[in-house]
């Protein structure tokens, strides 16, 4: 991802888009009554939900038991395990596996992780062409795009727009759009279907994430919709999967707990047109030749810090991009990472740290309305999280930035900020020098602007100013009950 | 049963109207409420922004304030969240940083006596209907704070069904944030408007003469807006429409 | 140092506030959740089945063993299918209305021999030879399954000799899956994960191919079969 403007710059341009606007407020305004829904079909929603929670928690604080068993009940069943402590390592490798079978195509199912450590781009560095194969991936990589969506990659995009990227751009990637392609889900899902399917029949080597990890028995799981999984997972001779290391649960019996949390929080189904799981390697089905990347890229940097390393229970199902007000009217790209919304404000600041403007102001793209930590699956407190990063931002202090403890300094950009704080809670600790100051507000009122300069421009350009009142209820206690007032401290 | 009104410094200077109604309104349900002088803010604009030391002393200047009393009520849905949720994580922060449980023991002594004043009402003195009459078409936001925070639930609805002379209509969209969310109406001022836009438009499909809240930082942000926009709504606090009576309408 | 070493150091040292003496059953999980969503009858579990299949666009149908032949020969019959994928071990009785000639993929379009019933798809064994291409040119496939979830209407099929090879239940573009009632059917998830090998490679089928990638809305039919029929066969 390149480095791009901090939020609110990005998040100002895209208010100002309105098709954009339309588009996802079209789109989350859809599922959020579709997931209420879901959700209310299981009286035991918070029951799955605490131990969704307690199930990431007790495998967070016993990852180094649980990767290498994991590691071990991979490499009984016939996979290989690799490990990646960055993205550039994780790339490395599967580039010189994709170049140890001989082919030069890649056939991929949607996956975080290799959008985070940028796989695509990495292997056509190298001479090796992925096809995306997931429906919304498909529109992003045909439209020369970038993500803006967890779950939808193309939220942003309107069927109309979808259309046009059809028509315009599949011939470049192999079979072209249908002659008179119409702008109809089911129609524009049937042209994908035709121009993937050569792909799919010929593919050699698959590439994939996973949703779940079983350490107890080695196996993988991928939950998915169009089947593009299922065809990637199973047709190729050789698979790939690139994993972060939290997606790793303990037990076989925990996937009752996730596979009922992720699909009613995702796409608001009871279940997930289609669910893959696969043990190493099956002899006579499916690829004989299997590689389980595992991936760290900043994750132990997140489980170092006590407060942000609940936000490696995240099980990516998107609910609280749904629901934030923010994503709403910002968009994804605006979150500059391949994890946008509210989830993405305090993982990419962590994964990356804050030294840039941008991942510096990510903790901060947020009203704390705490509608995310509400429909979390996995109860992520994302508000709290946010503070957390946010006292990161302004004060500096220690942390762990790959593997290694630094103190770091304040970001630049908050010094007179800082001192209005600090003036006001000074001022807040003195209660008599607060009344003054009231009394004084109160007395120019007729001084006081109607638009306020520098800073508090962004608040009076939309929102007219209250006014002062002629006296603060402090005033109006002393004067009207003063007899009554017990004990005021200077 | 000793009852002090924690006013918050928002209202303290910029809404007392909603202070005085509080007291109204409790004196006028045979509350006896003090105002202990040595309140200011409760830290939440310099907690939330990321200056968490700077939060410290007005727990501490919180805790002390309010020594001695069995109750603590507030008009704000986001300053009782804030003593709630974060007074705690504040003293097991500085207890963590080897600085003793001197805050925690002041979050111990803040938190089970601090009451919205919906939860006050309906909880502790047990009446949805505390006599008022407000002869007005009332839709009302509930703020995220007091909404997903503290929980409040239907209680303010209850209270307001129960006024005389109101008409209670629905607000679309009524759970989505106003878009004020302290400093972020600075910092992200775009997205914010856009929501304070969304809001003021939801208000005004409405058709109601006021809107409602249980937040004054949100009514500001909201009332600027529909300012801004020349909206003829009036924001108002549920605690100035429960202070209202026939004689004295406020 | 490998790689390998590196993370699990740096795991080691980001969990220093987790005491030594701790192990993963110190942190409670608590399991108070429901094993099912209601108690039903044996009957009452296979209508929800069918609703929730239904619900999902898939089609449902019930026959007993007796009706199972002649109602997959219907099916078939009505899809106009040429050619039936069968999986190795899938009953000889079930497809005895159908076709009864067996013969490569390839040559699904060069004519169908005729059946002994009364459907005319000729059916094509799967076999580890066949290659995705052979796959895709057949019209039909049918399988059975391992196990069926009613409160979520999936299908589970774990490779078995009735149910063949993952790619089997996933190239043609029309799945029929038979299901035996009520004895393969499950009230819930967590019971469907107790009588499920995880060795065994795994796919879970509620409803046919769907998206929701154009504005979040779901639309059926992408990449796998765009026309799911189950048949629900009592004993």
């Amino acid at each position: 991802m390149p480095p791009r403007a901090a939020f609110p710059r990005a998040a100002a341009a895209a208010v100002g888009d309105a098709r954009l606007r339309a588009n996802l407020r079209h789109a989350t305004h859809t599922i959020r009554a579709k997931r209420a829904a879901a959700v209310a079909e299981l009286p035991d929603w918070e029951l799955l939900r605490a131990a969704g929670a307690a199930i990431k928690d007790r495998t967070l604080r016993h990852l180094d038991h649980y990767l290498p068993r994991l590691e071990e009940a991979v490499t009984a069943a016939g996979g290989r395990v690799h490990w990646a402590a960055d993205a550039a390592e994780a790339n490395r490798i599967v580039v010189d596996l994709v170049r140890a079978t001989g082919e030069t195509e890649v056939v991929k199912v949607k996956s975080m992780a290799t959008q985070e450590i940028g796989l695509n781009a990495a292997l056509a560095r190298e001479g090796i062409t992925a096809y995306e194969t997931d429906l919304a991936e498909l529109i992003v990589q045909l439209g020369d795009d970038l993500p803006s969506h967890i779950l939808v990659p193309a939220i942003h995009r309107n069927r109309g727009e979808i259309r046009d990227i059809f028509a315009r751009r599949m011939g470049d990637w192999g079979r072209p759009a249908p002659e008179g392609l119409g702008d109809t889900p089911a129609e524009l899902a049937e042209a994908a279907r035709l121009h993937l399917r050569e792909k799919f029949l010929t593919a050699k080597v698959g590439v994939s994430g996973a949703n779940f990890m079983v350490a107890e028995t080695g196996t993988m799981v991928v939950v998915e919709s169009e089947g593009n999984g299922r065809m990637c997972l199973t047709l190729p001779e050789t698979l790939i999967s690139v994993v972060g290391v939290e997606k790793v649960v303990p037990t076989w019996r925990d996937l009752e707990v996730f596979l009922q949390l992720l699909p009613r929080s995702s796409t608001a189904e009871r279940m997930n047109p289609y669910t893959s799981t696969w043990t190493g390697t099956t002899d006579g089905d499916g690829p004989h030749v299997f590689h389980l990347v595992l991936l760290d890229n900043g994750r132990t940097d997140a489980l170092a810090d006590t407060v942000g390393r609940q936000a490696l229970r995240c099980i990516r199902c998107s609910a609280c991009l749904n629901v934030c007000p923010v994503y709403e009217r910002a968009g994804g790209h605006a979150y500059g990472s391949a994890y946008p919304g509210p989830i993405g404000a305090i993982l990419t600041p962590q994964l990356r740290g804050t030294g840039t403007p941008l991942d510096a102001s990510l903790p901060y793209a947020s009203s704390l309305c705490g509608a995310c930590y509400e429909v979390c699956p996995v109860a992520i407190d994302i508000p709290e999280v946010l503070v957390h990063l946010r006292e990161r931002v302004v004060q500096g202090g220690q942390v762990t930035l790959r593997g290694t403890r630094t103190v770091i300094k304040p970001a630049r950009g908050h010094a007179a900020e800082r001192a209005a704080l600090r003036a006001a809670a000074w001022a807040f600790d003195h209660p008599g020098v607060l009344r003054a100051g009231q009394r004084l507000a109160a007395r120019t009122l007729r001084l006081h602007p109607r638009r306020l300069p520098g800073p508090g421009r962004a608040w009076s350009d939309s929102r007219a100013l209250p006014e002062v009142p002629a006296e603060s209820f402090r005033d109006w206690w002393l004067r009207t009950r003063g007899e009554r007032d017990s004990h005021e401290q200077p | 049963m000793r009852v002090a009104l924690f006013v918050t410094c928002v209202n303290d200077t910029l809404y007392p109207r909603t202070g005085r109604a509080v007291v109204t309104l409790l004196e006028r349900l045979g509350v006896e409420v003090d105002f202990p002088a040595a309140q200011s803010c409760c830290g939440q604009p310099q907690y939330n922004t990321g200056y968490r030391h700077q939060a410290e002393p007005l727990v501490r200047r919180y805790a002390a304030a309010f020594r001695g009393y069995d109750y603590v009520v507030t008009p704000s849905g986001s300053c009782a969240a804030m003593v709630r949720d974060n007074y705690p994580r504040i003293g097991a922060r500085a207890a963590a940083e080897g600085r003793g449980r001197e805050l925690t023991e002041a979050a111990e002594s803040a938190v089970p006596k601090t009451y919205e004043l919906t939860e006050f009402l309906v909880d502790v003195l047990r009446v949805t209907d505390v006599g008022a009459y407000f002869p007005h078409t009332v839709t009302y936001h509930p703020t995220c704070h007091g909404l997903r925070l503290l929980g409040l639930r239907d209680r303010p609805r209850r209270l307001l069904a129960a006024v005389r002379g109101l008409k209670l209509v629905e607000l679309p969209g009524a759970e989505e944030c106003c878009g004020f969310g302290g400093t972020f109406a600075v910092k992200n001022a775009a997205v914010s408007a856009a929501m304070g836009a969304d809001k003021a438009r939801h208000i005004a499909a409405t058709g109601a003469e006021t809107v409602c809240t249980v937040d004054n930082s949100c009514r500001l942000h909201i009332g600027g807006t529909l300012a801004r926009r020349g909206s003829p709504v009036r924001p108002v606090h549920l605690a100035e429409i429960l202070a209202s009576t026939e004689g004295d309408i406020w | 140092m490998s790689s390998r070493d590196l993370i699990l150091a740096r795991i080691r040292r980001a969990l220093t506030d987790v005491p030594r003496s701790e192990t993963p059953a110190d942190v409670p999980v608590d399991r108070g959740y429901a094993r099912t969503h209601g108690e039903r009858t044996a009957a009452e579990r296979v209508a929800l089945l069918a609703e929730n299949l239904a619900d999902y666009r898939a089609r449902v149908h019930r026959t007993d063993a007796a009706g199972l032949p002649g109602l997959l020969a219907r099916l078939l019959a009505d899809r106009g299918a040429r050619t039936v994928l069968v999986p190795a071990g899938l009953p000889t009785d079930w497809l005895a209305k159908t076709g009864s000639g067996t013969g490569s993929a390839s040559g699904a379009g060069a004519g169908a021999e005729p059946g002994s019933g009364s459907g005319t798809a000729r059916r094509v064994v799967d076999a580890a030879e066949r290659t995705p291409r052979e796959l895709a040119a057949v019209d039909s496939v049918v399988t059975g399954c391992a196990v069926a979830i009613a409160e979520t209407g999936t299908l589970v099929l774990d490779g078995g000799p009735d149910q063949g090879r993952r790619r089997v239940s996933l190239v043609p573009d029309h799945h029929v899956c038979v299901v035996r009632v009520p004895e393969q059917v499950v009230d819930s998830v967590p019971q469907a994960l107790d009588r499920l090998d995880p060795a065994r490679p795994l796919t879970w089928i509620s409803g046919p191919s769907a998206t929701s990638d154009i504005e979040l809305n779901r639309v059926e039919g992408v990449h796998g079969p765009r026309t799911l029929d189950v048949i629900l066969v009592a004993d």
